[in-house]
Parts: structure tokens; C-alpha cells; sequence
């Protein structure tokens, strides 16, 4: 499979295979214009097998959204076709409308406008709850 | 702008400083009677709750001042679709302090969002319900004079129970206390609660399913209600609300100096025969809860006069 290089633009390697799906939905990558590419089990010495999605295009990414996903990934930053900068992540302490609260008595499920925020309780354990009423993320 | 929204919003400091003001006001009322004159407070109860609401119009009376509000949705501008933000702000325009009961869970947290003047959770949903910790707290210091070396039995709903929720958080700030969990399989403490809380801070607890076998050791025991609407299947709320309840024989073990608290409403898990019994303090609790409503009225009022 050959997927072309790209000249400016964002790779995020290292994801756990099968997880690139969800990350491509949860930074809402269909909704660019650019080209992007899910490459799913590619094989990684690291991992064993891994997804990678490619972006051609220096968009504002929500890092935040990446590192809660699983903060193994890499983040490359691609300028002129060459490596600009490459990110290693962290489990973020907050997350903004990135996920939503299931618990059905949440006051979220009926206030108007309200972002959905989830804040690290237990980093050890990769523990979220709702800002809102501190039910866990599921 | 000061809030209380969880009862871990207040340092140990504060809780024994609230804790020492509503005792003064039990013992010189007359000093209190015209501290909020002209201040007004605003009941908002999206959600019925008869004895919560009375409590803070009581206390906001006997403190000299005036009370506005609703109590439920239907009457409020929440049946228009008004989100509680934006019913919070309003509010402000005309109250200094507000006390807002809402069933969605962390809704004073949208409510302090934009809130200009101090809000008190009434309770949100099976979250949050400070004011009924505090006044559980100002209780047990009357009680036993103390708020540590306690062991406490908690027995019910221990899963839903909020009030149960709040008060081991509260208690396990003070030292050598020791909890017994007494609930069926099904209404255990959640798992944050055990891990997050107790194990993490070393605290002594036992979980059983036995009250009598865990009645001798109690010097509290804290009974709940196997509340309805907080089951989804009302088959297990038939299965499970009559699980645990008090009657004068199952007392005959325990301390003669026993507290035995209540957040009530009650429905059977306490037979009304134990109410005669001198240690059922559970109606006396009910009083406390105003007086420590006053105290925390009087602490958010200077905090925003400052």
C-alpha cells in the first residue's frame, strides 16, 4: 500500500491499533477538505501492530483530544516535507466536548450550550469524571 | 463569589468555625434575630423537597431576613425551557443568596457559572447535598461532642444515598474514625467511594450485610431510605426497601449512649416505637438543620459583603 508523502501537514503515529477510527471521529477529521489517510495495522516494532492517521493539512489540532485517546501517540508536525517537530503526550487534566456524559441525570443532558468537560481524577488508573456531576467516563 | 456546592468545599476550619456559630445560636438566638435584616434569600426547588426548603426559609427568618422563591419546576421558568444559568443570574437580581434544589445532577455548577451573588446546593439529583452533612455534622459534635474516634454505622442505601456519599467524605477528615458499611450486595458504597476515599487514606472500614452483629461497637448509627426514584427497575425497589429496619429489639445490644441519626424523610426502616427510645436523635437533627443553615447563610453574606 503506498500512501504519498506529505509536504505540510500533521502524522499521528503510534496509535493503538483499532483506535484510529475513534480518533478520526473524535477530531472530527471528516469535516476537513484536505486529504487524510486512517492506515489501520500497520506494523510497529513498538506495538506490534498500530494505526496511523495522516493529515495533509497544518490544522489546529486539539492536542488535548489525541493525548486522551491514548497518550502514546506520536504527533508529527510536517513543514517542506520534512519533520518540523514531533510531540510526545500526556493524559491531559481536562478535556472540552470531546466525549459526553452517559449518566442520564446529568444537568448536561438538558442545559442549553453547556460544554462537556471531564477532568483527570486518577492519572494512575487514566480516570475521568464529569465536571458536572463526577460520574466516570465510560 | 463564594458557593457551596459540595461539602468538600469547606476546610475542616470552616466546618468546626460553622459548626461553633450554630451552636452560639442555639444558645443566644436573640443575637441572630436581626443579623440578615433587609437581605433577602431565594428558595429555587426545581424539585419538591418540603423539609429542605422549610429549613432554609426558618433559618433565613430567624435570622431577621426575607424569603422568595418556588418549589418545583412547574411553577419556574424552567417549565418555558429557561436553562438554570440563566435562571441563577436572574435570581441574583433580586436575592442575595440563594438555595437552589435541582434533580439533574451538577447543576450548581452550570449555576455558579454566572451567578452574582452566593449559591447554596439544596442537593442535585443522588449527587450532592452539603447542607445535609452539615447538619449532620453539627449533630454528632452535639452528640458526642467530638468529631473524631467515632465508629459510625451507615446502613440502607449505600449506594444511591447521597447524604451516605457526603458524610464519609466529611468524617474521614477527622482523624480515628472508623466506618461500618451496613447495606445488602446491591446497595454497597460505589467503588470510588471505597478506593478514592477510604482505602486511599487508610481509613478503618468494615462492609457487612448484619446490623444487629455490627450494633454493639456503634457509637452513630446513620439509617437511610431505599428511595424509589433513584431505582430505574421498580422491582428492585420492591425486592430491596424493606432490607433494613430499626425496631427496639434490634436495639437491645447496642450503647447506651448511641446517636441514631436519620436524614429523613422516613418511610419503615425505623419502627416507630424507637422514636420513644432517648437515643433516637433524628427529630433532634431536624432542628440542627436549621441552625447550621443559619450559619452558613451568615458566612456566605459577609464572604460577599467583603
Amino acid at each position: 500500500m503506498i500512501i504519498g508523502k506529505i509536504e505540510d501537514g500533521i502524522v499521528l503515529d503510534h496509535i493503538k491499533a483499532g483506535q484510529g477510527m475513534r480518533l478520526y471521529n473524535i477530531l472530527n477529521l471528516d469535516k476537513l477538505d484536505c486529504e487524510v489517510a486512517l492506515i489501520q495495522n500497520a506494523p510497529s516494532e513498538k506495538l506490534g501492530r498500530k494505526d496511523i492517521l495522516k493529515i495533509d493539512k497544518l490544522i489546529d489540532l486539539n492536542i488535548d483530544a489525541v493525548g486522551f485517546v491514548d497518550p502514546g501517540i506520536t504527533v508529527n508536525i510536517i513543514k517542506s516535507g520534512k519533520l518540523a517537530k514531533r510531540k510526545h503526550l500526556e493524559l491531559p487534566n481536562e478535556v472540552v466536548d470531546v466525549i459526553k456524559c452517559k449518566n442520564p441525570r446529568c444537568i448536561t443532558t438538558i442545559e442549553q450550550e453547556l460544554p462537556q468537560v471531564f477532568r483527570l481524577t486518577d492519572r494512575k488508573n487514566k480516570v475521568y469524571r464529569c465536571k458536572y456531576c463526577e460520574s466516570k467516563a465510560k | 463569589m463564594r458557593h457551596l456546592i459540595d461539602i468538600m468545599d469547606l476546610s475542616v476550619k470552616e466546618l468546626d468555625e460553622m459548626i461553633e456559630v450554630a451552636k452560639d445560636i442555639i444558645a443566644h438566638p436573640d443575637q441572630y434575630a436581626h443579623k440578615c435584616d433587609g437581605k433577602k434569600l431565594a428558595t429555587l426547588f426545581f424539585e419538591p423537597s418540603t423539609r429542605t426548603r422549610l429549613s432554609f426559609e426558618a433559618a433565613m427568618y430567624e435570622l431577621g431576613g426575607n424569603v422568595l422563591g418556588f418549589s418545583e419546576a412547574q411553577s419556574s421558568s424552567a417549565a418555558k425551557g429557561e436553562s438554570v444559568a440563566d435562571t441563577v443570574r436572574t435570581v441574583g437580581a433580586y436575592a442575595d443568596i440563594i438555595a437552589m434544589r435541582h434533580p439533574k445532577e451538577g447543576a450548581p455548577v452550570v449555576g455558579i457559572r454566572r451567578s452574582t451573588v452566593p449559591l447554596i446546593n439544596a442537593g442535585d439529583g443522588g449527587h450532592n447535598h452539603p447542607t445535609q452533612t452539615l447538619t449532620d455534622l453539627l449533630t454528632i459534635s452535639r452528640e458526642k461532642g467530638k468529631l473524631e474516634g467515632l465508629t459510625i454505622g451507615l446502613c440502607g442505601d449505600l449506594k444511591f444515598g447521597r447524604t451516605v456519599h457526603s458524610l464519609i467524605n466529611a468524617m474521614s477528615r477527622y482523624p480515628g474514625n472508623k466506618f461500618i458499611l451496613i447495606s445488602p450486595d446491591e446497595l454497597r458504597i460505589p467503588e470510588y467511594l471505597k478506593y478514592e476515599t477510604l482505602e486511599k487514606q487508610h481509613i478503618e472500614y468494615v462492609e457487612t450485610d448484619d446490623l444487629e452483629d455490627a450494633m454493639p461497637q456503634l457509637d452513630i448509627l446513620y439509617m437511610t431510605r431505599v428511595q424509589r426514584e433513584r431505582f430505574f427497575n421498580e422491582q428492585d425497589y420492591l425486592r430491596l426497601k424493606d432490607s433494613y429496619i430499626l425496631t427496639p429489639e434490634k436495639l437491645e445490644n447496642a450503647k447506651e449512649d448511641l446517636s441514631i441519626l436519620h436524614p429523613l424523610p422516613r418511610v419503615n426502616e425505623i419502627s416507630v416505637a424507637v422514636d420513644d427510645d432517648p437515643r433516637a436523635r433524628y427529630f433532634e437533627q431536624v432542628r440542627n438543620g436549621k441552625f447550621i443553615r443559619m450559619a452558613l447563610i451568615l458566612k456566605l453574606l459577609e464572604e460577599a459583603k467583603a
